[in-house]
């Protein structure tokens, strides 16, 4: 066989896990390659998929890739961006600078780690409400439902001032938009409805101002002066399913490993002050964006060993790269006393997420108060029964059936 | 050591503010960072070089160097 410069043939994206907390075990062959792999896409795109942290990390950062999905190849058949809907308007996660830049800096400030702190007596509140009804009601219980749903969707509803009643449709909506391989008429009949409830929530806003952040952004000089009420739907949006979708999967998914390893749990309830280096363990192990972080390149770029072409689609796969044996070692231990720091759960580069410091006060107050109310918390099924969200964007679990001696 | 800022390639994540405090700050204006020491101790070079690394954008540059304590 002739040496030719082809290499090996393209791979699809791996999907099949064996452990519920392990990617797919197909990244591991792919990142000892050391080099970018060729990737075929489901619509018939050739592109490239990238695994190892430090190639992940210099892409995420190379401002000669775009983030806006409208050029890009999905590697699942999920969310199809169309490039003339006018629903695409402030989703500042596909923009590319400068218009990515406008939002970012109009928006961080609502953010910051001292605001954020500044919740954390409401968010320690709410997650003692939850756990009193858990007690209250007594075991067994679905985890996702008495506590990992309820609490990030409480906490992001109260500080965008959306009212929390209409959760059942919103996180509906958000459901059908995450689901992968969903029929394409409901995705758009689900972005249609969820759009039109932001619109009239913003336009409600403009006619009665309240302290909450999307009031805030309607009304405040800087904010209302710089988006239309278009660009502000999005923005809301944006945040309100960014907010549900993430924490929630966490705190379900996080819980669930812990309980799998009983040591663990251990000493997360024996020691909540370093609740903060479990909770980055935690993100570095499950990373939730199961299929990766999509780039394109606008022009052609050497990366992670290969020549990117202009217009190819790049996947990025922080959850191969946060296992990467080079940069974390024994990256498929989950060790809740390891520094973690450096993961990527969150991305990197300027999409770098927005409501990370809420995020991370959400589990660090979450799972030491779960685990030191319920000492006994378990499993109420086996492990191999807990159904799994390998059929959505962010994976995570469905359910997660507990119970506890009352 | 002294720690430099690009405050034009903030995005305002958070993470120097969030691993070393004694050091940075986010405005209240744009949450983008905000140098409180430009001249760090000894005892905080770590804290300096661990901002520098994790800024997803960056932003931090630690110029010199010095013996780290503690």
């Amino acid at each position: 066989m002739s040496v030719t410069s082809s290499g090996p043939p393209p791979v699809s994206l791996p999907r099949h896990r064996g452990c519920p907390f392990d990617p797919p075990g197909a990244y591991g062959a792919l990142r000892e390659r050391r080099k970018a792999a060729r990737l075929a896409f489901p619509d018939g795109a050739a592109g490239w998929l990238l695994t190892g942290y430090e190639d992940v990390r210099e892409l995420l950062a190379d401002d000669r890739f775009s983030a806006d999905r409208v050029r890009a190849s999905s590697p699942v058949r999920a969310f199809p961006v169309r490039e003339d809907d006018p629903r695409r308007l402030g989703s500042f996660i596909g923009m590319d600078p400068p218009e990515h830049t406008r939002y970012r800096r109009l928006l961080s400030r609502w953010f910051t780690v001292r605001r954020m702190r500044e919740l954390l007596p409401r968010v320690e509140g709410i997650v003692t409400e939850h756990l009193d009804a858990m007690e209250r009601t007594g075991p067994p219980a679905d985890l996702v439902r008495a506590f990992a749903q309820p609490i990030p969707s409480l906490v992001i509803c109260e500080l965008l001032g959306v009212p929390y009643a209409d959760r059942t449709a919103f996180q509906a909506w958000s459901a059908t938009l995450f689901r992968i391989d969903e029929d394409e008429e409901k995705i758009f009949a689900a972005r249609d409805a969820v759009w039109d409830y932001m619109r009239d929530l913003v336009a409600a806003k403009r006619r009665r101002p309240d302290g909450a952040l999307l009031s805030r952004l309607v009304h405040d000089e800087e904010t209302a002066g710089a988006f239309s009420d278009a660009e502000l739907t999005g923005v809301g949006l944006l945040l309100l399913i960014a907010g549900h979708e993430t924490t929630a999967n966490m705190l379900a998914l996080g819980t669930f490993a812990l309980l799998c390893h009983p040591e663990q749990a251990r000493l997360v309830r024996e020691r909540p002050e370093r609740a903060g280096d479990a909770v980055e363990e935690l993100l570095r192990y499950l990373t939730i964006v199961q299929f990766g972080t999509v780039r394109v390149a606008r022009e052609d770029v050497e990366v992670a060993g290969v020549r990117v072409r202009a217009g190819e689609t790049v996947v990025a796969s922080i959850a191969a790269a946060n296992r990467d044996p080079a940069r974390f070692p024994d990256p498929d231990g989950l060790d809740v006393t390891r520094d973690a720091t450096e993961h990527i759960a969150f991305g990197h580069g300027i999409h770098q997420c927005l409501g990370q410091q809420l995020a991370r006060m959400e589990m660090r107050t979450g799972y030491p108060a779960l685990l030191r109310r319920f000492p006994t918390l378990r499993l109420a099924v086996p492990r191999e029964e807990v159904p799994l969200r390998d059929d959505m964007l962010v994976y995570g679990v469905h359910r997660l059936p507990v119970t506890w001696e009352g | 050591m002294r720690v430099e800022v690009d405050r034009d390639r903030c995005r305002g994540a958070g993470q120097c503010t969030l691993y070393a405090p004694e050091l940075f700050d986010q405005s209240e204006d744009d949450g983008m960072v905000v140098v409180l020491d430009d001249r760090p101790p000894p005892a905080l070079h770590g804290k300096a070089r661990l901002a520098a690394r994790l800024c997803p954008n960056s932003v931090i540059r630690v110029v010199g160097d010095g013996p780290d304590e503690g």
